[in-house]
């Protein structure tokens, strides 16, 4: 089914979204927000730009944008996927609980801020491109993946990447010369058995946006880790 | 009714911004859609606009726009007036009476220029002298209020949503280089139609979408040199600021930038570049109180052109896109796409990366 988003308040386009028994796609979309929210099933297509808090608590429904989504992009998600064809706006994955986003070309600011992991929910986000500041910011838990391709010349990430970061890991293509990480993180080659563990995320990418697997694979790879289970101890209060 | 400062609204906004390169003309129209996508950013408390360009015809004039309470308020005010400039023009703005404008003060228009004998006598130029006459007229005339004082430009805006003040204001009948505009969702402050965006003294307009933490010793050290804020609104700071250190003190507008979203010290610290690192050195000890903190995105209009810039966390959201030689600048893309649907080249700039666009010499 076809929802016509032009002219039309978000509120519109979910109800329709809701009604709907199959999957939609979403035409003259530009700038609505909270798409998909919590939604569990459905393939939702959107043409046009989708508004902030796209897909946000998404519950299982798969979500695909052929332009540039705006800022939190998956805020909560839970279960589901995002796959991006343009770039993401700032803070996409935000508190991100489960799931996978998959962003072709860029994220904005604070990609990744606080997302977390629990048990058998470990949520990925893959941006193709580069990482704007505060990369993984608070990171709990769950895997960020930056690749840096068609980077022009841009470093893959930009200031005080893994500021506050706990948990979880992060992967960064490139040998990230003159990135400054805080001290509580360790930054480090990925190890054979690491870089197996994202294997299936980055063929899905390469699958999705058609890019060469063997040249996405090349690396090399770091990846980034929190030094203990509790880095931070005494910075705050003693715990 | 409770006046700015003495209430707290937690709250968004939405700016929205373009301009040609070449000079070309643009209606208000454009920038007045551009902020239907964005309505959930404002809340209905002000919506304004400014545009550059817009008086051809009085373009060697100061354009004074006032709210003004009441008639005897204005006549009172133009007797002033009179004895200091020469009145070219005194005119009502012209509105159009819809439903979801209402409560509208006098909103009238002078355009004006000061007496060279004044200006003699004071040892002032022009400039500073129209800049403390605003002052004046805004912190000693009750229920008069200048809310635009540049050559060749004006700003207009009311308590409601943006896109209906640009319907209000008859922006369509207006043509202009560049616009800016602003959604409020006021936070600290209650809405009221001279706390609406843009701030502006004389060309320097500025719409801002955040809430400013350095407000209070921003507004301390400007006000040491003969600025008021009236207001106790934090965009009102920003304006003056932008004042003293491009027209008082004659930085450059990236200077500027690099005064109020600073790099962090340990960024410098690590900058290759020996002059660019001690210069933002220099930058940051001598207008230390000048550095503004927490979340801002900013659209600077000036005489022939506009800067973006946001603080240097990022902590609000703002893109450039541009189409030929026109650039656009909003707090979201599908603003940017409304204006321009086939817009090229849409990207985020980093915290404190200002982004200057100039209108070709002698377009404007």
């Amino acid at each position: 089914m076809t929802i016509d988003a032009k002219n039309a308040h978000y509120k519109t386009v979910n109800d329709q979204l809701r009604q709907a028994e199959e999957d939609c796609t979403i035409v003259g979309c530009c700038g609505q927000r909270f798409i998909g929210t919590g939604m569990s099933h459905k393939n939702i297509t959107i043409e046009g730009v989708p508004g902030n808090a796209l897909g946000a608590y998404l519950n299982g429904a798969s979500i695909t944008v052929k332009a540039n989504a705006q800022d939190a992009v998956g805020d909560t998600m839970n279960e589901g996927k995002i796959v991006i064809y343009g770039n993401a706006g700032d803070a996409a994955g935000y508190a991100m609980r489960g799931g996978k986003i998959y962003v072709r070309g860029n994220a904005g600011y604070r990609a990744g801020i606080h997302m977390k992991a629990y048990q058998d929910k470990v949520p990925v986000m893959v941006i193709g491109g580069v990482a704007g500041s505060f990369l993984g910011e608070y990171q709990a838990g769950g895997i960020i993946i930056v690749l840096g391709l068609a980077a022009g010349g841009k470093q893959i990430v930009g200031n005080f990447p893994c500021t506050g970061m706990h948990g979880g890991k992060l992967f960064l293509r490139g040998r990230c010369e003159g990135i400054r990480f805080p001290s509580q993180v360790t930054a480090k080659d990925a190890t054979e058995e690491e870089l197996c563990e994202i294997k299936p995320y980055l063929s899905e990418y390469c699958a999705l946006f058609g890019y060469a697997e063997p040249e996405v694979m090349h690396g090399p790879f770091v990846v980034v880790t929190p030094d203990s289970k509790n880095p931070y101890k005494q910075m705050y209060v003693a715990n | 009714m409770k006046m700015e400062g003495e209430v707290r609204i937690p709250s968004g906004c939405a700016i929205a911004a373009v301009i040609s390169k070449a000079g070309n003309r643009m209606s208000g129209r454009m920038i007045t859609e551009a902020m239907k996508p964005m309505h959930d950013r404002s809340n209905g408390l002000g919506g304004g606009f400014a545009g550059y360009g817009i008086y051809p015809n009085y373009q060697d004039f100061y354009a004074l726009h006032f709210f003004f309470d009441e008639r005897a308020t204005r006549k009172s005010c133009e007797a002033f007036l009179k004895e200091r400039f020469e009145i070219v023009q005194s005119e009502i703005i012209p509105t159009r009476k819809i439903p979801a404008i209402t409560d509208e003060p006098i909103i009238w228009r002078y355009f004006v220029t000061p007496f060279p004998s004044i200006l003699a006598s004071m040892q002032l130029d022009e400039k500073e002298f129209v800049a403390r006459t605003v002052m004046k007229i805004n912190t000693e005339m009750k229920g008069a209020y200048v809310f635009s004082s540049g050559k060749n430009m004006g700003t207009f805006k009311a308590v409601g949503f943006p896109e209906d003040v640009g319907v209000f204001y008859r922006l369509e009948e207006y043509e202009g280089y560049s616009w800016t505009a602003h959604g409020r969702y006021p936070t600290n402050t209650p809405g009221w139609w001279g706390g609406a965006h843009p701030f502006t003294l004389l060309d320097y307009s500025v719409v801002h979408n955040g809430e400013i933490s350095s407000y209070d010793a921003n507004r301390r050290f400007i006000e040491m040199f003969g600025y008021q804020c009236t207001l106790q609104t934090d965009t009102e700071v920003i304006t003056y600021i932008m004042d003293y250190l491009l027209r008082v003190q004659g930085l450059t507008l990236g200077e500027a930038a690099s005064v109020i979203a600073a790099p962090f010290w340990s960024t410098i610290e690590g900058k290759q570049d020996i002059q660019d690192k001690q210069k933002h050195i220099y930058l940051r000890t001598l207008f230390s109180s000048l550095l503004v903190t927490g979340p801002f995105s900013i659209v600077l209009g000036f005489r022939g052109g506009l800067m973006a810039l946001n603080d240097r966390l990022k902590l609000r959201s703002m893109v450039v896109g541009e189409k030929g030689d026109t650039v656009f600048i909003a707090s979201e893309e599908a603003a940017i796409r409304t204006m321009e649907p086939d817009a090229e080249n849409i990207w985020a700039p980093a915290g404190g990366e200002p982004v200057i666009i100039r209108v070709k010499d002698g377009a404007y």
